[in-house]
């Protein structure tokens, strides 16, 4: 490291590997993984999404998971919350649904209608 | 760079080392292998996360779900139901007792610490000089470097009020001043952390939780006084501590954060590591200098103080662990930031590694001027079995002994001096009323008597008949004139040793004295002891 300048360019990479433990409001993709989930394929779109992600490089997005919601007929679900939206859940979502969702909803605000999951 | 979607903080602090947490990492990462979530959650092994009672302590990101106690034989468990599932494993979280960390769910216990000097701890993994970084760290050098003269950063750190927090309270601007001023061709800094007084290992926990934050602020004492060389001086069985500041020393120098020319400044700055050999007395600046020339661990003759004949005869800036760790902060957020913490008259705030009869025992940093009864029953969550306070000594087994009359004085480094006691280093052990004063008396000065170095008289000498007139009492065999002889003998002391060891040494016999006397006098009187739980 020679300057401030080369300082600065690692923190900012450094920065966004621990971002993760920070509380800052952030588009959050909940996966359900309960027993239903993951026999009805939850692990590989997990991940897919954590591969697209990556490949994206969305360092701000959060991935957690969530356990049975009570539609196990719809596994694997995914939600997607954007702060300040309402919450999405979608149904069915093979790991190529969820690359489509990445980029479409998560990268580009536009929610996938046919997947998704209605409520009320 | 790897994505994870999920962070396993495990406490490397040496209080869950203690209680197993490395088997309960190892079984972490076994069972993630196993389960093939390895790729996906990253573990963490950080500095102590201030529980050290509930230890070993893992905290699972984003959720900041902590959980306690926990046994190898829980790992399966929480790795399936809350990392692979996402369902938190409830009864492994115990109350949410939190003493500092930071966590979403449960902030009220942070509402009572401030966390500037162990801002670090616990959250980042200390043996990685990027997460260091990113958490802000090298800027403060940085900013020193590029955009300050020496004597600014010296003007800041005045500007700031901030006291040495090894004990003695001395102004850390002042002291760094007067070795800029003065005038030789080399120039040292030493961070002391020869932690020795008994119940205190905050400077343990910082140099292992946050290494680069010492590693920092030596650079940045080093450029504002002129230094190039610097040393940290580590109690030898800090085994860990020792690790952390040589692999931090080996990764900022491979960053070119230390060593020559650093950032293109022109500034040049190395760091030693030297162990010290287990002595009491050399946590004493001058007998630490003494040690690492070679020679027996005594203090020597002051003034002149190490600021202008220190190591080698020359100018030496010797600063404890925590002080350094509070100076980045104050370089990247300014004096007036610093002032809004703590007292006007000393801000900045305290780190206490709390222990005794305490139910909440475990590191804690707190602003300056907070009373004992908050960090008692707010922070300690109060005495266990429903016993009644006795008595609080502040700084280790040098320091003033507090009864319930002072548990609303506010606690700083001016204000208990000036009721006969004092803050001291860090330790905070709590005493219930089972406790007999005498007993305790005796404890603390065959310590001393034991850890005088013999070098002047009024140390050697006062130290073992201070012992004798205790033990004397202990036993039942004292007289009214002991107490008498043990108070003159104190005021002899603090006024001829030759430094802190044997000026503090009758701090604790004096308090003890001042708001105990009737328990000594029963001891004497009635050959009686009022807790009936001494030898007696």
């Amino acid at each position: 490291m020679k300057t401030v300048d080369d300082l600065e360019r690692i923190r900012k990479q450094a920065k966004a590997m621990t971002r993760l433990r920070e509380s800052a409001e952030t588009t959050k993709i909940v996966v359900a993984m309960g027993t239903c989930g993951i026999a009805a394929g939850a692990r590989e779109t997990l991940s897919a999404i954590m591969d697209e992600l990556a490949r994206r490089n969305l360092q701000d997005v959060i991935v957690t998971q969530t356990g049975c919601i009570g539609l196990c007929e719809q596994e694997p679900i995914i939600a997607v919350m954007i702060p300040g939206r309402e919450k999405v859940s979608y149904g069915r979502v093979s790991p190529e649904k969820a690359r489509q969702i990445v980029a479409s909803h998560v990268v580009n605000g536009q929610v996938v209608g046919e997947w998704v999951i209605p409520t009320g | 760079m790897r994505f994870y979607r999920s962070h396993v903080l495990v406490c490397g602090g040496t209080p869950c080392v203690l209680e197993g947490c490395t088997a309960v990492r190892d079984a972490l990462i076994g069972e993630l292998k196993r389960l093939g979530l390895d790729e996906e959650v990253r573990v963490v092994e950080t500095g102590c996360l201030g529980p050290c009672d509930l230890g070993p302590v893992i905290v699972v990101y984003p959720e900041g779900t902590l959980y306690e106690k926990v046994k190898v034989s829980d790992v399966p468990r929480i790795v399936e139901e809350h990392l692979l599932k996402g369902r938190i494993v409830r009864s492994l979280t115990g109350e949410g007792r939190v003493l500092g960390i930071a966590r979403y769910e449960e902030p009220q216990y942070l509402e009572v610490q401030e966390r500037i000097v162990l801002r670090n701890c616990g959250i980042i993994d200390p043996s990685s000089i990027e997460e260091y970084i990113a958490a802000d760290g090298y800027r403060a050098l940085a900013k020193c470097l590029t955009e300050m003269e020496p004597s600014d950063v010296i003007e800041v750190v005045k500007e700031s009020g901030l006291v040495g927090r090894g004990g003695a309270a001395f102004p850390t601007g002042l002291k760094w001043n007067f070795t800029a001023k003065a005038d030789a061709d080399e120039k040292f800094i030493i961070c002391n952390a020869d932690e020795g007084e008994p119940g205190t290992f905050k400077d343990r926990l910082i140099l292992e939780g946050d290494p680069h934050s010492i590693i920092e602020a030596m650079a940045i004492a080093g450029y504002a006084v002129g230094a190039n060389r610097g040393f940290v001086y580590i109690r030898g069985e800090y085994g860990l501590s020792i690790d952390r500041i040589n692999e931090g020393i080996k990764q900022a120098k491979a960053m070119g954060l230390l060593g020559e020319d650093i950032l293109g400044s022109g500034f040049s700055f190395d760091i030693e590591i030297r162990r010290g050999a287990g002595a009491y007395v050399c946590g004493e600046e001058t007998a630490l200098i003494e040690s690492m020339e070679g020679g027996r661990g005594e203090p020597r003759v002051k003034p002149p103080y190490p600021s202008t004949h220190g190591f080698l005869g020359k100018p030496t800036v010797v600063n404890n662990v925590e002080t350094l760790a509070n100076i980045p902060p104050i370089i990247l957020d300014g004096s007036d930031w610093f002032r809004g913490f703590g007292t006007s008259r000393c801000p900045g705030t305290k780190v206490f590694t709390m222990t005794g009869d305490i139910n909440c025992k475990g590191l804690i940093e707190v602003p300056m001027g907070i009373t004992l009864r908050k960090i008692i029953y707010e922070i300690g969550g109060g005495i266990p079995g429903g016993r009644k306070f006795k008595m609080a000594q502040t700084g280790g087994t040098s320091g003033g002994c507090l009864p319930a009359e002072m548990l609303d004085v506010p606690m700083d480094y001016f204000t208990l001096p000036e009721m006969g006691s004092a803050l001291g280093s860090g330790a905070l052990l709590i005493m219930d009323d089972s406790h007999c004063i005498v007993d305790i008396a005796e404890s603390f000065m065959r310590f001393f008597a034991s850890e005088s170095c013999g070098k002047c008289v009024p140390c050697r000498e006062g130290t073992a008949r201070l012992h004798d007139i205790v033990k004397k009492l202990a036993e039942g065999n004292g007289t009214g004139e002991d107490i008498r002889l043990l108070e003159d003998l104190s005021h002899t002391m603090q006024r001829t040793a030759l430094c802190g060891l044997g000026q503090s040494a009758p701090v604790p016999i004096m308090t003890m004295l001042k708001y105990f006397r009737d328990e000594f006098e029963s001891h004497i009187k009635d050959r009686l002891c009022p807790t009936g739980t001494c030898r007696l």
